[in-house]
């Protein structure tokens, strides 16, 4: 039998979701009314802040200011650079993982997630001079590289659970009908695995877009993503929350709006193992 | 040409043998099938045979040529999985294309045999269809289509009838005794039904824990089988085992008489017992008697309508020219 639920209950639960979400929802909300304000209105009490007037003032200083454009390139290039390097080394990896596993595959699973608990400000000072020596300070190459090996876990672990999904009799029937290893890949194992390959690349894209630890400490001016431009409108003194609050609504609109497009994607990818 | 020898090959997984050193001939044409009890090695056999498995030691050959360390593909042999394994992101034609797309035939000819193999297989209306709108039934005959198509030297099905239900089998059954009818290509067939094996093969290996129990024609085995697992194996019902003073009085440990072979009669015979169930198919009649002094239960069957119910007495008479006699081996005597 199904769960009987009344109207009331239904509505008081709407009503409590609605709130929970808004609150949720309201420290970016609030960003993004005080982007549109001078920065005399936004330091003014919440109330004095809705009802003064409403200007692109900010953006157009940030603009002036700083070269967004060259951010956002960088921020691209570091994003779906590190993802697709990740996934080129995770396809064969995970293939390997699911499709051959040894006695030690799940303790390598398990050890690779483990070096996500890691603090990154652990491994800083090595990784610092490791780029200082190769001269790769500030440069987009660099944050590829490390961004790649940060989520390198995570793309092989979800690559990993939906490669399980697939069964092993149709790469055998891949295999007896002629396929080389290479073609057995191309042709049967990724075009059925599209759905958590493309979850997979999604959802490293936003990690490494959001990611501002490695980006901030190993770029100055020439690879700085978004992430940096951000940070250069916060200082200790002065006027600067309109100019902030514009800055990171110019951040982080790319990748909500393409989170916005594809969470549809990324729900079913997320959830490829879960629910069949 | 697909004759295929295997020389004392075995399988290990670890420390687990599964297939001791094992001999088998296959010869070229003929309609083998390897049947036995889950966990057997039945389907281990088949995927060394393929190459999906490497053998641990001994030597396959395959049209006389070594194939022990050929990959799958190079092996000629085309394989119809129980799952049917088909390409589930790509078109019923697709998937029948895909073996020759492998192995490079120019597309004029590829399509030509897709129509050929569908028009057998009664798939020209389903070609454009993703495996996932077909029924059991045409998937299976898709997977055919995918192995027909290579024209290769043998044909390995591995229980491709077990997922579908019982009328489509025996149809499917008759599809693919047809098939080799007129293809006349090996083909090596894994099941566990004995019904299976016993209606299409030229040739029944029976195993057991990786051992060849027997290879015979499926009369041979119904007829003489050689021990005691062959003969509970094959044949349904299965055969009566009756120990003890009635089979010494035959010289032998054990004897076996089928449900078949009984005849029973309400009045007078050589064994009495209990009715304990009664099966009334119309055509047959199977009767479980107990209490008989032999075994725990016999089994008979009986021509036509026979009319007993549960805890009737009943009277048994084996047909003494049908009586199978083994040793306290299990061997078959004479």
């Amino acid at each position: 039998m199904a769960r009987a639920v009344t109207t009331q209950r239904k509505a008081i639960n709407t009503l409590i979701a609605w709130i929970v979400g808004l609150l949720i929802f309201f420290p970016i909300l609030w960003i993004f009314i005080l982007s549109f304000h001078s920065e005399g209105d936004a330091i003014k009490s919440p109330l004095e802040v809705i009802t003064s007037t409403w200007t692109f003032e900010s953006y157009a200083t940030v603009q002036e200011r700083s070269n967004y454009f060259r951010h956002f390139w960088n921020s691209v290039v570091i994003s779906v650079g590190s993802t697709v390097l990740g996934l080129i080394i995770a396809v064969p990896s995970a293939w390997a993982m699911a499709f051959v596993p040894g006695k030690r595959t799940k303790d390598v699973l398990m050890w690779m997630l483990s070096t996500k608990m890691l603090p990154p400000v652990g491994v800083l000072l090595p990784i610092y001079l490791i780029c200082q020596n190769l001269g790769l300070l500030d440069t987009r190459i660099a944050l590829v590289f490390i961004l790649m090996m940060i989520n390198l876990p995570i793309i092989i672990w979800m690559l990993y659970t939906y490669f399980r999904e697939i069964p092993g009799e149709i790469l055998e029937a891949a295999r007896m009908d002629g396929a080389s290893l290479r073609e057995e890949v191309i042709y049967v194992l990724l075009p059925m695995a599209v759905p958590g390959i493309a979850s997979t690349l999604l959802l490293n894209i936003i990690l490494a877009w959001n990611e501002a630890f490695w980006t901030l400490t190993l770029t100055a001016a020439k690879a700085a993503p978004l992430t940096a431009f951000i940070a250069s409108y916060s200082s200790p003194e002065g006027l600067f929350y309109a100019k902030l609050s514009a800055a990171s609504i110019m951040a982080i609109a790319p990748i909500l709006i393409m989170g916005w497009f594809s969470q549809k994607q990324l729900v079913r990818g997320l959830t490829f193992g879960a629910v069949k | 040409m697909g004759r295929i020898t295997l020389d004392k090959v075995t399988k290990a997984f670890g420390e687990v043998e599964v297939i001791p050193p094992l001999d088998l001939t296959i010869d070229d044409g003929e309609f083998v099938v390897f049947v036995g009890p889950s966990g057997c090695g039945k389907s281990t056999l088949l995927r060394l045979i393929a190459g999906l498995e490497d053998v641990s030691s001994g030597e396959i050959r395959i049209d006389k040529q070594p194939a022990t360390h050929l990959p799958p593909a190079k092996r000629g042999l085309a394989m119809v999985f129980q799952s049917y394994a088909l390409y589930p992101h790509m078109s019923v034609r697709k998937n029948i294309a895909f073996p020759m797309k492998m192995a490079g035939i120019p597309e004029a000819e590829q399509n030509r045999k897709i129509e050929d193999a569908a028009r057998v297989l009664n798939l020209t209306d389903y070609l454009d269809r993703r495996p996932g709108q077909l029924s059991g039934g045409q998937r299976q005959r898709v997977a055919i289509g995918r192995a027909i198509v290579r024209e290769p030297a043998a044909f390995l099905f591995d229980e491709p009838l077990s997922n579908l239900d019982a009328a489509l089998r025996v149809g499917m059954r008759l599809e693919i005794s047809e098939l080799h009818e007129r293809l006349k290509t090996t083909m090596i067939y894994v099941t566990h039904d004995q019904v299976e094996a016993m209606t299409m093969a030229d040739k029944i290996v029976v195993l057991q824990k990786g051992v060849i129990e027997q290879v015979g024609s499926p009369l041979e085995l119904y007829n003489a089988p050689r021990n005691i697992f062959v003969a509970g194996f094959i044949g349904s019902p299965k055969m009566n085992l009756i120990e003890g003073a009635e089979a010494a009085k035959h010289d032998a440990h054990t004897i076996g008489i089928r449900p078949e072979h009984l005849a029973a009669s309400k009045d007078a015979g050589e064994w009495k017992g209990t009715v304990t169930v009664s099966e009334h198919l119309g055509s047959d009649t199977y009767l479980h008697v107990t209490e008989t002094g032999l075994a725990d239960t016999m089994t008979v069957r009986v021509g036509g309508e026979f009319g007993v119910k549960h805890g009737d007495t009943v009277f048994l008479t084996p047909d003494a020219t049908k009586i199978h006699r083994f040793d306290a081996q299990g061997l078959r005597i004479g």
